[in-house]
């Protein structure tokens, strides 16, 4: 189990080191973000701004106007939800070269409760044009999106967790946004999950296999642009499938494949993720149990999706 | 009468040695932009004319005297920014741009129709000149401290004006970007506050009181000037001392009366954001006219 911030510090740090137009723009929330380890090693190229999240987006933009490729760092509910019309008018409108990367997304918040745990910044960011949206599954691929993130032009929303997480990627692995990566090759049916639930999907994968069934397992991080090509060949060549996300299922991963494989090639599906709902206190753990977002969720609504394709068939 | 700023009335009302010729040129140009604005929102049947005219005074003084921009090159690394915050005042910043060079004055009229570069709200990366987008109100003070921050760092010597309605002092992002300003000390960073005292629904001491507006300001640790913001040498004066401030960042609040050039529009809240009929586009211009012919040398 690895911090996805340590390797966002990280990366941070490496990307400063090398590029010097990068910047940080901070929200009283650096050290938790790890994105203090940047500030101190590069004070003129760090902006702690305070409890004021729409102003450090809009002044985000005023660098990136001025040729500066700044990320704003905060926690997912305020670097999202609380900052969506600037985000929207500032820096996707205007099109520029703003990273919002955030931590604590999603239930395994915890303990802070609903307030804290923001299920719907992806339906947000995905809804908005030009924003390119990624989810790191683990700590390695976490570093990635920050290299990537900065190598492209244009607006970039990034959301990972404030919980440790397997770590199921490795540093060699290519990343590539916009591509949708298979982890575990299959043919009865497709497992498409971002962030931490695509270990469970790996879990659910071997689970499946112990009952003869062959999962594909499809790592999204890139919610946005969505990889229609390799999700239409999960649909086409599965005939099913289960999507896994610690997010709404109103308007996650999980509509945004439905609706490119209704287009195409429509399977049976089922969608694990947050019914609708505000979260609660709790361990992480716990809540991904009371949510119905562990391993075994995912199996069973596997089971499920191949049982109403044999009954169509 | 716009509304009182008691506590430093008068404190920025210097005056700038500069010559009759050049209060005329600008008196003027000003003129030239509120018929463009007069022209531009009847044209469309929709806009803002009157915070447009509010502005024009700063706008024309920014745009035909101090700021260092480059009509042929609108993307010049050096030049000075100029941000609207009031983005529903575009009218006054397109009419500046064009009769600046920076794309035909013909194509003013095209102003919220289809297919235009010149949207009924800023658009960045449309309009050659336009610096920011803006319509949601309060995000242009933030955005400018970016823009300074990024200058400061790479040691440029381009500085950024910005302008805010007084109606946009309502907004909670503005306080936050005053509090960023100062904090960074940022002195090459001019914020002009239209205080037209109207917004959308009525005067903005009935809608949310503002004052004491300059006493706020100042607590946000600005310099703070108040001037007449149609009174040119105050205007060039502000700028001026506003240049010579070091460590601060200045406001510049400026009493302006919205719908300012037209007599049956001054003062008026339904010209925030209604265009003027074909009879009062006649009698309007007619009036601009009559200025522009008054204006001496």
């Amino acid at each position: 189990m690895e911090s996805q911030r340590t390797y966002f510090g990280r990366a941070l740090m490496e990307l400063g080191r090398r590029n010097p137009s990068v910047v940080v723009v901070g929200a009283d929330t650096t050290e938790s973000l790890k994105s203090i380890e940047f500030g101190k090693a590069f004070p003129d190229r760090f902006f702690q701004l305070g409890i004021a999240e729409p102003n450090m987006i809009s002044v985000a933009a005023g660098l990136a106007a001025a040729g500066k490729i700044p990320f704003a760092t905060t926690y997912s509910v305020f670097g999202s939800a609380h900052t969506y019309n600037i985000i929207r008018q500032n820096v996707a409108y205007t099109n520029l070269n703003v990273k919002v990367f955030c931590s604590h997304a999603g239930l395994t918040v915890g303990p802070d409760g609903a307030t804290h745990q923001i299920n719907e910044d992806l339906g947000l960011m995905r809804g908005i044009p030009r924003m390119t949206v990624l989810v790191p599954a683990d700590g390695p691929e976490t570093g990635k999106c920050v290299a990537a993130a900065a190598a492209m032009k244009g607006p970039v929303y990034c959301r990972f967790s404030r919980t440790n997480v397997p770590t199921i990627t490795s540093m060699e692995d290519e990343f590539v946004i916009g591509k949708a990566r298979v982890l575990r090759d299959g043919s009865d049916i497709a497992l498409i999950g971002c962030g931490l639930m695509v270990a469970r999907c790996l879990e659910a994968a071997e689970a499946l296999k112990r009952a003869g069934i062959k999962a594909r397992v499809i790592n999204l991080s890139t919610v946005k642009p969505l990889d229609v090509a390799t999700i239409d060949r999960a649909a086409r060549e599965t005939g099913g499938i289960v999507t896994a996300e610690e997010h709404t299922v109103v308007h996650g991963i999980g509509g945004a494949i439905a609706t490119a494989i209704a287009a195409n090639h429509p399977v049976p599906m089922a969608y694990i993720g947050v019914q609708d709902v505000f979260g609660e206190s709790g361990e992480a753990d716990e809540l991904l149990h009371k949510y119905g977002l562990t391993t075994e969720n995912i199996v069973d609504a596997a089971h499920g999706v191949m049982k109403r394709r044999a009954r169509s068939e | 009468m716009s509304p009182p700023s008691q506590a430093r009335d008068g404190a920025g009302q210097a005056t700038v040695d500069v010559s009759e010729e050049l209060i005329a040129t600008l008196k003027k140009k000003a003129v030239t932009l509120r018929k463009h604005i007069i022209r531009m929102t009847h044209n469309a049947q929709s806009g803002h004319p009157g915070g447009s005219m509010s502005a024009a005074d700063i706008v024309t003084a920014l745009y035909f005297h101090v700021l260092r921009v480059d009509p042929k090159n609108p993307t010049w690394p050096d030049r000075d920014r100029f941000v609207l915050s009031k983005g529903h005042a575009c009218p006054v910043w397109y009419a500046a741009l064009a009769e600046r060079g920076f794309f035909p004055v013909d194509e003013l009229l095209t102003f919220r129709k289809l297919n235009s570069r010149l949207q009924g709200h800023p658009e960045l990366g449309t309009t050659p000149g336009v610096e920011n987008a803006a319509g949601a109100e309060g995000q242009g003070l933030s955005f400018s401290v970016g823009l300074a921050l990024a200058a400061r760092m790479d040691h440029k010597p381009w500085r950024v004006y910005c302008i805010l309605g007084d109606g946009e002092q309502d907004v909670g992002q503005t306080w936050e970007a005053a509090m960023a300003s100062s904090k960074y000390g940022l002195d090459n960073l001019t914020a002009f506050i239209d205080r037209n005292g109207i917004q959308q629904e009525g005067r903005t001491e009935d809608i949310m009181p503002l004052e004491p507006l300059a006493e706020k300001w100042e607590a946000f640790n600005w310099h703070v000037l108040t001037i007449d913001g149609h009174d040119f040498r105050q205007i060039l004066a502000a700028i001026e001392e506003a240049h010579r401030t070091r460590g601060r960042p200045t406001a510049v609040i400026s009493r302006t009366v919205k719908g300012k050039g037209v007599s049956f529009m001054e003062n008026k809240i339904k010209y925030h954001g209604a265009a003027t009929s074909d009879e009062e586009l006649k009698l309007a211009l007619a009036e601009l006219e009559a200025q522009e012919a008054s204006i001496w040398p």
